[in-house]
Parts: structure tokens; sequence; C-alpha cells
């Protein structure tokens, strides 16, 4: 019994936060590697776009929520998330058109990109503190738990409870749609073979007759999805707030070079393996050990390797660490 | 010649702009911002320094900027005598661990060859290194922040003068910067950006926590300053004689003895705080045309050659006998120390050291766009570009609000789209910088002033 009290407390504390905040990880870095393999820049912007996407679907749930419109147990936020999407592509686009094209038509040097982007990242800023402003905004309705510890003690007569919220299993389940669905198209379809040629060769790609304007439009498309879902899942787990998603911009970063960067399944990977390091080594294991030693044995530190404000730190020392033994990522991602 | 006079042209318009802020805001801020104009001047030569002369891409700023922070508290803060008895040698201990496990790991590294043994061997040493600095430190760190929490809680400083911590900032922002370029500098342009963007972050996130350190987010107020106080000024006779001199014609105006004496106190509050920000312009401008004066030299020098060799070409640099890791490694510091000078300058000027209130977006995205704004590779350039990105920062908001209510002026006072837009011109500074930077980029990517070319 013990030893399943033990198990539900390291569930309930480190696994289920671990895996909704992995899954939005995930999804931002599988959005960084596709701009990279594809593109070839390193996008700073990054943070601020999926903060954008995130904008569109906060105000439309204010406006669906004022006309009554809803999914009863559901959040509105969902219902909202194909506007959103279609707004970020538009902006997107227009940021391709107006911004990156002209340097992917000189053939410019990725660290000038890198740059170029840090200008889309102040605009971006800029815009979304216009249009919504910097304060934080919670835009989750519905039902918050699918069940709370209190219920989960009474249904299995154990010391210890799980609460799940709707919010973490919404993640979870979404994320495993939107990435499947993802690398059906990345691996089945015609134009995501094209895809992935023209990242691994653009020459022999133009070559065998790929339309390059096409290549990159389906890509964006594929960002803006990705950018999107991804931050309407974060701001209802957490909050909104515009400040937190650029922030959120460096584990991204993180979890898309230690999965390899310009791999698309690495990156996924990379956003769990970043999300429970963190969880892992901020965690205090107090409860959890004194259900496992007899009683005279309990410790009385908190046995917390590092203390939770250095949650960050954490995952950028994995992310230093990866860089010096195996700068290719741990899934090997493309060198270029 | 021609060049030269583009240079003077800018800079003068650029001093005429900070002109207008003091006849039209005041003068006192108007040398608020020459003083950080300044500053910026002193960190975008820094950038400079990486990106211009070796290519090198370096998004650590804000860490370095940080670093020269805490050396100001290091320096110029006098020693907090009990916490140093309470917790002072569980502190000492811990930098003896920390250098024993160095040249443990250093030793291992040498002396065995590569398998997996050593590796697993190198990563027990850290292991338990890390487990006995954490077992020393905790009761010692646990003791030093009791220590009269609200005031100190903390070891203090050495208490010199806040002038040595100039140094002292730049000498710790340059070993820092040692060990990460021997970590990070192999890497490829985009990873080194991410790598010292994250790395950065780890040493703000330090500061922050350390509370045993620098006080952490609570904050080190009250540094000293290497300037008079406004307040020593106020009450001292030359001070109110020199201000009634340099006014006397006005103060002649007013008939009444009482009006005048007020018209006189107020007078002297505004020249003190006036006397005090031109005291550090002195300083600053000191500094920079110092650093202005050394870099110039190395820029064309033979060193400086070598290095623009190395940026344009690193394999046939490398083939003419050029060290390219040796020599990125020591610009990579030199850049860095510079920038941690500039950190020291600032927390001077502000009197205030507070780790909360560094982010990536000021004070290192900001940097950056100083430098490709000014111009790459040539230091006129970098410090027009930290006046003029500055400039734009602290006067974007000004001139938005000053722009939205002429265009919105037909609205009435309650119109929803005005309200929302007066409330929301701090954010336009954002646009500002993001726009510039863009058609820059796109339309004369060298920069205002450009490198210029010199054949010898």
């Amino acid at each position: 019994m013990d030893f399943l009290n033990a198990i539900i407390v390291l569930l309930n504390f480190t696994v289920i936060p671990a895996l909704a905040y992995g899954s939005q990880l995930a999804l931002g870095a599988i959005f960084v590697t596709l701009i990279y393999a594809v593109l070839r820049f390193a996008n700073f912007a990054t943070g601020d776009m999926m903060s954008f996407g995130t904008m569109f679907a906060v105000i439309l749930t204010y406006y669906f929520q004022s006309l009554g419109f809803g999914l009863g147990v559901l959040p509105t936020a969902l219902l909202t998330i194909p506007f959103a999407i279609l707004m970020m592509i538009l902006y997107m686009l227009i940021i391709d058109k107006f911004v990156f094209s002209y340097y992917r038509i000189k053939k410019s040097p990725p660290v000038q990109f890198a740059m170029v982007s840090v200008g889309v990242m102040f605009v971006t800023q800029a815009l979304i503190r216009i249009i919504i402003g910097p304060s934080d905004r919670r835009f989750l309705d519905g039902e918050k738990f699918i069940f709370k510890a209190k219920e989960f003690k009474e249904m299995t007569g154990l010391a210890e409870g799980i609460t799940l919220k709707s919010t973490q299993a919404i993640t979870i389940v979404v994320t495993l749609i939107v990435v499947s669905i993802m690398f059906w198209f990345l691996n089945r379809t015609k134009t995501g073979t094209s895809m992935r040629a023209y990242s691994d060769n653009e020459d022999l790609a133009l070559l065998s007759g790929i339309d390059p304007k096409r290549v990159v439009l389906i890509t964006w498309v594929i960002a803006g999805i990705l950018a999107t879902i991804g931050g309407v899942l974060y701001g209802l787990d957490k909050s909104y707030r515009p400040f937190v998603y650029f922030n959120n911009m460096l584990p991204i970063f993180a979890a898309a070079i230690v999965g390899g960067i310009g791999n698309p399944f690495g990156a996924f990977l990379g956003g769990y393996v970043i999300a429970f390091a963190e969880i892992f080594v901020t965690y205090a294991y107090k409860r959890f050990i004194s259900y496992l030693l007899p009683e005279h044995l309990e410790p009385d530190s908190l046995l917390q390797l590092l203390s939770t404000d250095y949650k960050f730190a954490v995952s950028f020392s994995i992310l230093v660490i990866v860089l010096l033994i195996r700068p290719s990522g741990i899934f090997k991602g493309k060198v270029i | 010649m021609k060049n030269y006079k583009n240079v003077i042209a800018a800079y003068s318009i650029m001093i005429f702009l900070i002109i207008l802020v003091g006849v039209f805001q005041s003068w006192s801020i108007a040398l608020t911002i020459l003083n950080y104009c300044l500053i910026s001047a002193v960190m975008t030569i820094g950038a400079n320094i990486q990106w211009g002369y070796a290519g090198l891409i370096n998004f650590g700023i804000m860490g370095y900027t940080a670093l020269g922070g805490l050396a100001v508290v290091l320096v110029s803060v006098e020693p907090v005598k009990k916490a140093w008895q309470v917790g002072g040698l569980n502190i000492l201990a811990c930098i003896w661990i920390i250098v024993a496990i160095i040249f443990v790991v250093k030793f291992i590294l040498n002396r065995f060859n590569k398998s997996k043994l050593r590796n697993y061997s190198v990563a027990s040493v850290i292991l338990g290194g890390i487990i006995l600095l954490r077992v020393t430190a905790t009761p010692g760190i646990e003791a030093i922040e009791s220590v009269d929490p609200a005031k100190t809680g903390f070891l203090g400083g050495m208490g010199l003068p806040v002038l040595f911590s100039w140094i002292f900032g730049a000498l710790l922002a340059g070993s820092l910067a040692f060990v990460i370029g021997k970590i990070a500098l192999g890497l490829r342009a985009d990873y080194l950006a991410i790598a010292t963007l994250l790395i950065a972050e780890i040493i703000v996130s330090i500061i922050k926590h350390e509370e045993w350190l620098a006080r952490g987010v609570k904050n080190v107020i009250g540094l000293k300053r290497p300037a008079p106080y406004e307040i020593d000024l106020q009450t001292s006779d030359w001070f109110i004689d020199l201000v009634a001199k340099i006014n006397s014609s006005k103060l002649n105006l007013i008939k009444s003895i009482s009006d005048k004496q007020e018209a006189l106190n107020q007078m002297v509050i505004d020249a003190s705080s006036v006397y005090v920000k031109l005291c550090f312009t002195g300083l600053f401008l000191t500094v920079v045309i110092i650093l202005l004066i050394v870099t110039q030299k190395a820029l064309y020098s033979p060193w400086g050659r070598k290095m623009r060799a190395i940026r344009d070409n690193e394999e046939a640099a490398s083939a003419m006998g050029k060290n390219i890791v040796k020599e990125h490694l020591l610009i990579f510091i030199l850049g860095s120390a510079i920038v941690g000078l500039a950190g020291a300058m600032m927390v001077t000027n502000d009197g205030l050291f507070t780790p909360g209130s560094y982010r990536p977006m000021r004070y290192t995205f900001v940097i950056w766009v100083m430098v490709i704004v000014g111009g790459t590779g040539n230091n006129f350039g970098a410090i027009l570009g930290g006046f003029v990105v500055w400039f734009l920062w602290v006067e974007a908001a000004p001139i938005a609000l000053f722009l939205i209510n002429l265009f919105t002026s037909h609205l009435p006072e309650t119109n929803a789209v005005r309200v929302h837009l007066i409330e929301s011109a701090p954010y336009f500074r954002f646009l500002v910088i993001g726009i510039g930077l863009l058609l820059i980029m796109r339309y004369r990517p060298q920069g205002i002033i450009p490198e210029k070319i010199i054949k010898q």
C-alpha cells in the first residue's frame, strides 16, 4: 500500500504536470525545428509568434462568451482555435512576404536571418501589447477538473490522491492528435515528402521539380497551426501573459536543440526531456521517500536537488551539456 | 574626408536632439538620457568588438551586464562583519571545494585515456562534489541570510571606493567569458547565439536567487557614488553662491526678498541634480573616449587586420598560420569585459542593484539593435547606434503620445479607441525599434556609419 501511495505522489506532482508542460514545449519545439529545417534559421520570434496566435484565441473567446456560445464542459477556447490559426497563418505569411523572402532569395547567412527575426520579435511584441495589453488574462471556462484528489481518494481508498485538471488532459490529447497528423503528413503524403526533400538538399529538390514557394507556404501553414495550438494550450493551462511567452522561447529552444535541431521527432521528444528534467530535478522528494522508508529512517530535509527558482536553469544546463557532448542532439538532427 | 563629414553630421544631429529635450522637457531629463546613451555606447563598443571585429555572435550581454552590477555590490558595500562570523567559513570552504573539484576533474581528464570509466568517474566526482557543496553551504547560507534580513542578510562587499568596482566588474565579466568561451566558442554561429543567451539567463537566475551573495531580488540600495550627493550640495555655501551668480540676472528681476529666497532655493535644488548628473557625464565621457581611442588603435593595428581576416575568411586565415581558436577566445573575453565595465557603470549611476530588472529584451536585444543600426565594425558607428537607439527607446513613448493625441484630436475624450491607444503608448517603443531594425537590415545592412575599408 505504501508503495502504491508513493507512486501516486510521484504521478500527481511530477509525471502529470511534466507530461502537460512537455506537450506544450514539444509543439513549440517542432515549430522551431521545422522553420530551422526548411527555412534554415533560428527563429527568435518563436515565443512571440505563439503569443500572437494565442492573443486571437483570447479575444475570440471573450467575444464568443459575450454571444453565449460555448462547448459546455470543454473550454470555449477550443472552438476559437481554427479562427486564431487562420489569423496567425495570415500574419506569418505577411511577415514572410515583406521580411524573410527578401533574405531567402538573396541566400543570406543564417546569422542575418536570426537578426531579422529579432526585428520581427520586437514588432510582434509591440503589436501584442498595443492590441491586448501586457496584463495577465485567464480565458479558461467549462469544467476545471476531471477528478479531484478527494474524489480519487474516496474511489480508491488510498491515502494520496491524484488531481487531474481538464486542461492537462486536453493538452496531452490535443498534442498527440496534432503531432500524429503532422508526422503522417510529413512521412506519408507527397507534399510532406517534398518538404523533407527540400530540407535535405535544396538544389536536388529544385532539380526534381519541387516548387520552393509551395514548400515555404506549407511550412508557414504548419508552423502557424503548431504555434497557435501550443500557445493556446499553454495559456489555458497557466494563464495568458505576453511576457511569459517570450521567456518560454528559451526552454523551447533548449528542447529543439536537445532533440536534434531539424528533426521534428527529436524535437517532440526533446520537449518531454526538458519538461521532465525541470520538474524532476526541482521536486522535493520528502513525501515520496517517506512512504518507501521505514518510519525511523524518515528524512528531515526536503530532499530537493535544486530549489524551484532554478527551473529554467536546469533546462539550460542540459542544453549546454548536450551542445558540448553531442552538438547534433540526442536524436541526431542535421548539422547544416 | 567625406566619411568624416558624415560622422560629424550624424553626431551633431544627435547632440542637437538631446539639447532639444533639454529645452522642451528639462535639463535633468536630457542629462539622464545622455548618461544612459554613454553607458549604452560602452556596451555597444564591447558588442561591436565581438561582432564587428571578429564576427562572434554573443547574445549573452545581459549576463555580463549583471555581473558588472554585482561587482559594484561586492566592491563598494561595507562588509557585514556578523554575517562573515556566522557563515563566512562555510562559504570559503565551498570556494575551496569548487577549486578542488576542478583540479580533480582536470587531473582525471589529463591522466587517463578516453574511456567509459573516465566519463563515469568525472561524472561521479562532479556529483559527489555538488552534494558536498550543498551539505557545507546550507547551514552557512541560512545563518548569513538570517542576519538582520530586512537590511543586510548578505556577506556585503569589500568597502572600497566605487570606482574600483568598474575595473573589478570588467575582470569578473572577462574571467567568466573565458570559461564560457572555452565551452561554447566551437559552436556554429546560431548555436552560439542560443547558448550564450541561455547561459546569460543562468547567470542572472543565480544572482537573483543566491541571497547571501547580493540580496537577490531584495535589491541592494544606497550604493556609494563617485559624485557628491544632492543634499550636501544644497547646504554648501560655494554651490549656492555659484547658482546665485549664474542666475543673477533672473534673481535681480524679483523684488521681494522672501520671493527671491524661494526662487533661489528652487534653483539650487534643480541645479544640484544637474550638477551630480554632469559629474557622471564627465566620468562616463572619459571612459568612452579612452575606450574609443584604444579600440580605434587596435582596429588599425596588425592585430585588428588579423581579426578582420579571420572574420572574413576563417580557412584562409588559419592556412596563414593564425590561431583562430585563441584569437576568438581573446576577443570574446575583451568584448565581455567591456560590457561588464558598462554594467558596473550603470549600477553606479543608478545607485542601486536590482537583479530582477535584468531581462534579455532590454539588455541583450536592444544592445544588438544598437550595434546593427549604428554600423558593425566601426566604433564611431557603434557609439552612434547606442545614442540613436537609446534616444528612441526613451523618447518613443512621449512622441507616440503626442502623435496619438494629434491624430485622434477630433475624437471625444472618452472614445474607446483613443483611450486604449493612449494607454498603450509606452509599447510603441518596441514597434519603433523593431521597424527601425528591419528597415536598416533591408536597405542599409552595413549600418548608419558603415565600416571603412582602408587599404594599407
